[in-house]
């Protein structure tokens, strides 16, 4: 195995409180490959942070120590905020949850998609025009055309989140960072996109971090998994072998969950006491 | 008699219909589930049975008495809401007890101290809870807090717009399990709204599919365990929740 | 005291008054942390207890004429001076500071509430209500302030009563507008739809769950105001239409000491010490309500 893509030991990530420092990440560590990782956790986890903070997009007060957090050989933490600029997007991209909030409303997808280009490269017009329509085409936008003259509010949730995902895609980064990219969709057409998503990564062979609630989807669209809770890795394993999961925590996740052919009278409940005290 | 009953309703936002001919019935103590994706007007519909601001044509009766425009204090005693995010749907600025004491004090009536601490029981909340603020818990306990809300007035019919689908795996297994256990124990009929088909299947005896305000295909809780829904649409949305098709 | 701060923080409060008081206490323990609004807390308070005791801190009467010792500067026997009938400037001032709060206060006690009720009733109800009701706002929000103010008191007569109705009538359009703004962002808002279902009717809704959420913009736009009532209050007074002779109101005490302004320089200068420190007063702790009490910044923690 060649050098890993992004190599983290010790991660932390705290915030101020009346009543001090609350770690909400305590000491998470793991390397990733060109290879898809899903970061699976509930609310409060700490998985959204970890994510955040490969990106440095923590803000002050909140505090991000590591004993090392390296992207491809650069140590992230060292670097000034306009070296940062220059990682984000070009070489790591972030889909987040909400489309809505993430385009920007007063300008043209068309403008939108080539501005991640502009900021990064230093392409003729006409190369940079080409380009993002055969990204809006890859990610199965049936007339890019006419869709690149649109803005944000004129399409739908699921075709916001494709062009989030063409936006962040068309620098060619080496690394994307999905954080709960279809959670804000609906069922039908979360499949879709994240088949999208799963191809242009496979294709391109590009490092995935799935962060998501689901541990399906995860388990879905991963090769390998991390099972957070409370700031910590609880799990790790590899996505097919979710099922024989051994930690307490992963396995109450997959118990809680109903299924469609419920029999149960009663779900099982998390009974956070029995890891919590160790 | 039945608890819900609906025949063809349709339900327009200014000149856009969002619900036609819609035509259902919930008998009493059944739970029923209206599946459906955004857009399908499925919470429409929920409103318009509430009476929060949407108006319609058509005739529906809650237990019997047919729906007029508005809510009175009648319509409030047999039927409540819970409402789907737990962290709007209470008042930031009350405490849990002024929240749950607030029906009781609409409707007149006494002993607010004791009904207060009874449902808190009642939904799995410790007394310590009462005099905090909603700020001060998390949100499966706000969804405790929004449950107990609606039972305080002892209602017959509940509607549940997407209850968990803002919550956390775990804690949605617990509100499920806490929803299941208070509609045995005080005999209530549920109407649920939601996206999600597996909760369906845990926690009703029929559905309805809709599909872009219309309701394609009603069937029975077994139909779904088994995977034998008949209309495409509903197959389709069988197979994206994670459905097997057999 | 560390039981009482214990009482007071405690996580499960155990009564409905333990639970008010905790929340007052974290308020204003956020505002002691803020040093401008500390600083314009203390400025207010010090207004209102010199307003209180005014009788004994001033070493003078207000109105006393004193003709041998006209116009003196500034000494250890009058603090400020004293103006062209040989009063004490000093007593005058610490006598003003009763007429500036009375402004201040009836004004905020009149407008604040007409300004809450018609913003939140018509931003709950919309339609025609909000359509007229908005309609009359803008009309009044479309006149100058003082402009309209001196119509009233000239139509009304001078004097300080005359002064706070015309005040009050120009201060509240802004209330009604910001009321109604805050009511639109949470009429159709899930915990109302919850009262709706409960059948409260529109009158409580109103009053007992949209007012109370919209008292504290209204609280941290009244005290920023304070300073621009002060000054209308005074601009009234200087053109003699607010409080009459011999009343030591600050605007007027101004007025007359424009006179003697290159000579006497006092005798304007300090009146106007008290109105801009006032002013500040207020515009810090305003400021510094808005930290601590905004919605949009915090609460959560």
């Amino acid at each position: 195995m060649t050098a890993p893509l992004l190599d983290i030991d010790k991660l932390t990530v705290s915030f101020p409180t009346p009543y001090g420092r609350v770690e909400v990440v305590k000491g998470v560590s793991f390397t990733l490959g060109r290879e898809r990782l899903g970061i699976v956790g509930e609310s409060g986890s700490g998985k959204s942070m970890t994510g955040r903070s490969i990106l440095k997009l923590i803000r002050p007060p909140g505090e991000v120590t590591a004993n090392r957090l390296t992207f491809s050989g650069i140590d992230i933490l060292s670097q000034s905020e306009k070296q940062m600029r220059a990682i984000r997007g070009a070489r790591i991209s972030m889909v987040m949850q909400d489309p809505k909030f993430s385009l920007n409303p007063v300008m043209t997808i068309g403008a939108q998609i080539a501005e991640a280009l502009v900021a990064h490269t230093k392409l003729p017009r006409r190369e940079i025009a080409r380009r993002s329509r055969d990204m809006l085409e890859a990610v199965r936008i049936d007339d890019p055309d006419r869709v690149m003259r649109l803005y944000p509010h004129e399409v739908s949730g699921g075709m916001g989140q494709r062009v989030m995902i063409a936006m962040m895609l068309v620098p060619e980064p080496d690394l994307l960072i999905a954080d709960e990219p279809t959670s804000a969709l609906d069922v039908s057409i979360q499949a879709q996109v994240l088949d999208i998503m799963d191809e242009l990564v496979r294709n391109k062979g590009m490092g995935l971090i799935l962060i998501s609630h689901d541990l399906e989807l995860v388990s879905r669209y991963c090769d390998r998994i991390l099972v957070m809770n409370a700031g910590e890795i609880v799990e790790e394993c590899v996505a097919s072998e979710l099922s024989a999961a051994s930690h307490p925590y992963t396995r109450g996740l997959i118990a809680a969950m109903p299924h469609m052919d419920e029999t149960r009278e009663i779900l099982p409940t998390l009974d956070r006491s029995q890891w919590e005290a160790t | 008699m039945s608890a819900i009953s609906l025949n063809n309703v349709d339900i327009s936002y200014g000149d856009t219909k969002v619900a036609f001919g819609t035509s259902f019935e919930v008998a009493e103590g059944e739970s029923f589930g209206l599946v459906g994706e955004s857009g399908s007007g499925k919470s429409t519909i929920l409103r318009a049975i509430a009476g929060l601001g949407t108006t319609w044509t058509g005739e529906v009766s809650v237990l019997g008495q047919p729906r007029k425009p508005g809510i009175d204090k009648g319509f409030a005693s047999k039927c409540q809401m819970v409402f789907q995010d737990p962290y709007g749907s209470l008042h930031p600025r009350k405490t849990i007890d002024a929240t749950l004491g607030e029906p009781l004090s609409v409707h007149g009536i006494g002993d607010r101290g004791g009904r207060i601490e009874a449902m808190l029981e009642a939904v799995g909340l410790d007394r310590r809870f009462r005099f905090r603020y909603p700020h001060q818990l998390s949100g499966g306990q706000r969804q405790r807090v929004a449950i107990a809300r609606a039972l305080m007035l002892e209602p017959k019919v509940l509607l549940l717009d997407e209850p968990t689908s803002a919550l956390d795996v775990s804690v949605q297994a617990e509100i499920l399990n806490l929803l299941k256990r208070l509609r045995k124990e005080q005999n209530l009929t549920f109407l649920l709204v939601t996206h999600n088909l597996p909760v369906v299947s845990f926690l009703c005896d029929r559905l309805a599919i809709m599909r872009q305000g219309r309701i394609v295909e009603i069937a029975d809780i077994g139909q779904l365990k088994s995977g034998k829904l008949t209309d495409p649409y509903s197959r389709e949305l069988y197979e994206a929740s994670g459905g097997k098709t057999s | 005291m560390a039981t009482t701060r214990d009482w007071l923080l405690a996580d499960s409060p155990t009564s409905r008054f333990q639970a008010r008081m905790g929340r007052a206490y974290r308020v204003t323990v956020a505002l002691l942390h803020n040093p401008l609004a500390t600083v314009g807390l203390a400025i207010v308070l010090l207004l209102i207890a010199t307003a209180i005791f005014a009788p004994l801190l001033a070493p003078y009467s207000p109105i006393g004429q004193d003709l041998p010792n006209r116009l003196k500067p500034p000494s250890a026997a009058h603090w400020m001076g004293t103006d062209e009938l040989g009063r004490d400037i000093y007593s005058r001032v610490i006598y003003g500071s009763r007429i500036t709060l009375m402004i201040v206060l009836l004004v905020a006690v009149i407008s604040a509430p007409i300004g809450l009720v018609v913003g939140a009733v018509s931003g709950y109800f919309g339609g025609w209500i909000d359509r007229i009701l908005m309609g009359i706002t803008d009309v009044f929000l479309s006149m100058p302030k003082l402009i309209l103010a001196l119509a009233f008191v000239a139509a009304l007569g001078p004097g300080v009563e005359n002064a706070i109705i015309a005040i009050a009538i120009t201060a509240w359009p802004a209330y009604a507008r910001i009321a109604r703004a805050e009511t639109l962002t949470f009429r159709n808002s899930e915990f109302i739809a919850a009262v709706q279902m409960q059948g409260a009717a529109s009158a409580r809704i109103i009053f007992s769950h949209i007012l109370p959420l919209c008292t504290s913009s209204m609280i941290i736009r009244v005290t920023l105001d304070m300073a621009g009532i002060i000054l209308t209050a005074a601009g009234l007074g200087f053109i003699g239409l607010g409080a009459q002779p011999p009343l030591p109101e600050w605007g007027a005490m101004i007025s007359r000491g424009r006179t003697f302004i290159l000579d006497q320089w006092w005798v304007a200068t300090m009146p106007g010490f008290a109105i801009i420190i006032v002013s500040l007063g207020f515009c810090f702790l305003g400021d510094g309500l808005r930290d601590v009490l905004d919605p949009r910044q915090g609460e959560n923690s």
